[in-house]
């Protein structure tokens, strides 16, 4: 049997509709990427944990495939999360993509694959 | 820290760069080699080292055969790509100050346009979920340019500033014979309006120019170099930093992604090893894939004060005429992209007085990659 990746435990995750982490049991430390170990105590005792759901866009670009140009482009962010990690997303709403918008995780399906997306939350919502 | 400063870069080697070779990577990578040799002075017979990187193809094995060397004591690869190509001339260098080698043969060829482009997407539907290329980033320039964003945006820079820099490349790249871009100087006007790639980031202008061709170094030990009576072109310091954290193509997970740790890390150990500071700095290449990539070493390696970039290029200080000089063979993004190894050999020809931008009184060149770099002076 092939061993697990240690990235399977996100999709699978994601396959739940659960957007998670690797918490160290050892020292609490959470860390995204996934990694075989903690890089701050050396542990490599871990367990998936659900996170927020919630984030800002640190930065964005306009990315077209280069071999599928004529369909639409993606808005790739990269989203800080409250919890200390950065992930990479892609904007549902590219039109309200600007630094600093408040965003959600929202697990959808883009192109046959279930994907963590982000979507820009309206201020007081 | 070592104790480096013991090696000569004696022989430099390259082929033309072109679209499409019509050739094996392995002869291009032997022209370039039997140049180098030829171009130190040497036999084949005399060379006992062979060091790439571990994203070259050529096997040390058949370059071996190929250049018809009689015996090889030392081998090596440094890590990745383009990023780290400088580290090559540590590993020479460490080979010969131990005593382990003579002569070292670095080279670098590949069919990069025409047969394995990296500008290419490299995800299609049904590929693997991944963090990156599932969400959007499938090629080096949407990589790069979501992880510079957050640099440009603090140094309040935008793609006009990068036109300005592209500008001063084309400048130099205009007056270089072997250059893609030799002639064709450009505007700010062209520049922007060369179509968008990577928007809000990257024209097409701002990429470097994917080529096919051959560039490779002899390294030689300096007290040998000197007792033959050509030209010798000593590596005074040479340096790798990896620190943790600092990742790379998707460098987005580090706290700060304003300050680029690995490049300040490099140069402050530079300036260590060879006693120098940058305003010793006659002139320099830096490792430029993509426009975005020089204002984050420029500054990282000191070349201006911090924050101060963005005032630099405006001033056309990296440009002819100005006071930092920077890729007088117009780099990557206007000679060739030879994975940054054809970004050193310039910095080899302004030490021996034969650039075609010749630098008057160039004594000091800095080759500066983001993980590694290496200072040669004249002699
Ligand atoms: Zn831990």
């Amino acid at each position: 049997m092939q061993a697990k990746r240690d990235q399977d435990f996100f999709w699978e995750g994601i396959d739940r509709g659960e957007l998670l982490a690797q918490k160290c049991d050892a020292c609490a430390t959470l860390r995204h990427p996934p990694a075989a170990r903690c890089a701050a105590c050396g542990s490599d005792e871990w367990s998936a944990v659900p996170l927020s759901g919630e984030g800002r866009i640190l930065a964005f670009i306009d990315s077209v495939h280069p071999s599928r140009r004529d369909e639409n482009s993606r808005c790739v962010c990269l989203v800080d999360l409250p919890e200390g990690l950065r992930m990479v997303s892609s904007l549902i709403d590219p039109e309200n993509a600007v630094n600093g918008a408040a965003v959600r995780f929202e697990i959808a399906d883009y192109d046959g694959q279930m994907l963590p997306l982000i979507r820009t939350v309206e201020a007081g919502q | 820290m070592s104790a480096a400063g013991q090696t000569a870069i004696t022989g430099i080697g390259q082929t033309a760069y072109t679209k499409e070779s019509g050739r094996t990577v392995m002869s291009l990578c032997a022209e370039a080699s039997a140049q180098a040799i030829a171009d130190a002075g040497l036999e084949p017979g005399d060379i006992d080292g062979l060091v790439s990187f571990t994203m070259d193809t050529n096997s040390d094995h058949d370059l071996q055969t190929a250049l018809g060397l009689p015996m090889v004591r030392y081998t090596a690869k440094a890590p990745f790509g383009g990023e780290g190509a400088y580290a090559t001339f540590q590993l020479a260098a460490a080979a010969i100050e131990s005593g382990q080698a003579n002569n070292v043969l670095i080279f670098r060829a590949f069919n990069e346009r025409s047969e394995s482009r990296f500008g290419q997407p490299s995800y299609n539907a049904g590929s693997m979920r991944g963090f990156h290329k599932s969400l959007g980033l499938v090629t080096p320039g949407q990589v790069y340019a979501l992880w510079h964003k957050p640099f440009l945006d603090a140094r309040g820079m935008t793609n006009e500033d990068l036109g300005l820099l592209v500008v001063q490349m084309r400048a130099w790249a205009a007056n270089n014979p072997a250059a893609w871009f030799y002639g064709r100087p450009i505007t700010l006007e062209d520049h922007q309006r060369s179509r968008w790639i990577v928007e809000p980031v990257l024209r097409l202008y701002d990429f470097c120019q994917e080529t096919d061709g051959g560039v490779a170094f002899v390294v030689s030990r300096l007290d040998k170099a000197r007792a033959s009576g050509r030209p010798v072109v000593r590596v005074l310091g040479v340096q790798q930093c990896w620190p943790l954290g600092e990742t790379m193509m998707y460098n987005y997970y580090k706290q700060d992604l304003v300050f680029p740790e690995d490049t300040v890390r490099v140069a402050e150990a530079l300036w260590e090893q060879t006693g120098l500071s940058p305003a010793e700095i006659d002139v320099s290449t830096i490792y430029d894939n993509f426009s975005s990539s020089i204002p984050i070493s420029y500054e990282g390696y000191g070349l201006c004060g911090r924050g101060e970039v963005g005032d630099a290029i405006r001033a056309g200080e990296l440009g002819p005429g100005g006071s930092t000089p920077v890729n007088t063979n117009g780099g990557l993004i206007g000679e060739a992209y030879l994975h940054g190894l054809n970004n050193a050999a310039e910095c080899v020809r302004q030490m021996r007085g034969t650039s075609p931008n010749q630098i008057a009184e160039a004594k000091i060149a800095l080759c500066a990659g983001r993980q590694c770099g290496m200072v040669l002076a004249r002699e």
